[in-house]
């Protein structure tokens, strides 16, 4: 289990670098989702090692609020022009 | 035997988000990085839920595990399609090798603000 928490930690670091380079706002605003998605997937892996459903519903409520900031964010961006 | 299943659906699960991610990294725009983002992770986390179905039998954990395969394949598309039409709105150009625009074609005149 932990070689697959590794790979988890490994796509963490590919979306952070993306949020860190990422030229555009929009960019950022996909990483960050795909971000909020591999958090739902640690929260499987944890209620498999520990066989407690208490992290089923902390991926049920980031997966909620993930999709609530990600819908926040594209609002917000759509309101105004970017030039690049 | 189902945890052999829950295993090999892990696995595959894992691979389809290693992939999501460095396509994230590599791809050369921000319509074609949504694309393979969000296409591949949706994927690969559905997998590992369902994973949790086959390693645990059937219980609150994977009840609660089905409601969230369900609630990521209803949020994930509409989400990355607010992205891609909010990108598009606020005037990010397509990457130089695409061949054909047809949002911009459906919505001449209101759409080139840059």
């Amino acid at each position: 289990m932990s070689v697959f928490i590794a790979l988890l930690i490994f796509c963490c670091f590919l979306c952070l670098y993306r949020v860190g380079k990422g030229p555009t706002a929009p960019d950022r605003t996909v990483a960050i989702d795909i971000l909020g998605t591999l958090v739902v997937g640690f929260c499987a892996i944890y209620s498999i090692i520990t066989k407690k459903d208490l992290y089923m519903n902390i991926g049920i409520s980031w997966a909620l609020l993930s999709f609530i900031g990600t819908l926040a964010l594209a609002k917000y961006l759509e309101g105004r022009g970017f030039d690049e | 035997m189902s945890e052999t299943i829950g295993l090999i659906l892990l696995i595959v699960g894992i691979m389809f988000d290693v992939v999501g991610c460095i396509g994230l990294v590599r791809l050369p725009d921000i319509y074609n990085r949504l694309q393979a983002a969000t296409k591949c992770v949706t994927l690969g986390t559905c997998m590992i839920l369902l994973s949790v179905l086959f390693y645990t039998g059937i219980g609150p954990i994977s009840m609660k595990a089905l409601v969230c395969i369900w609630f990521v394949l209803m949020t994930s598309p509409t989400g990355a399609h607010a992205i891609a039409r909010a990108a598009h709105r606020s005037g990010i150009r397509l990457w130089e090798g695409s061949v054909m625009d047809k949002y911009a074609e459906d919505h001449e005149g209101a759409e080139d603000k840059t």
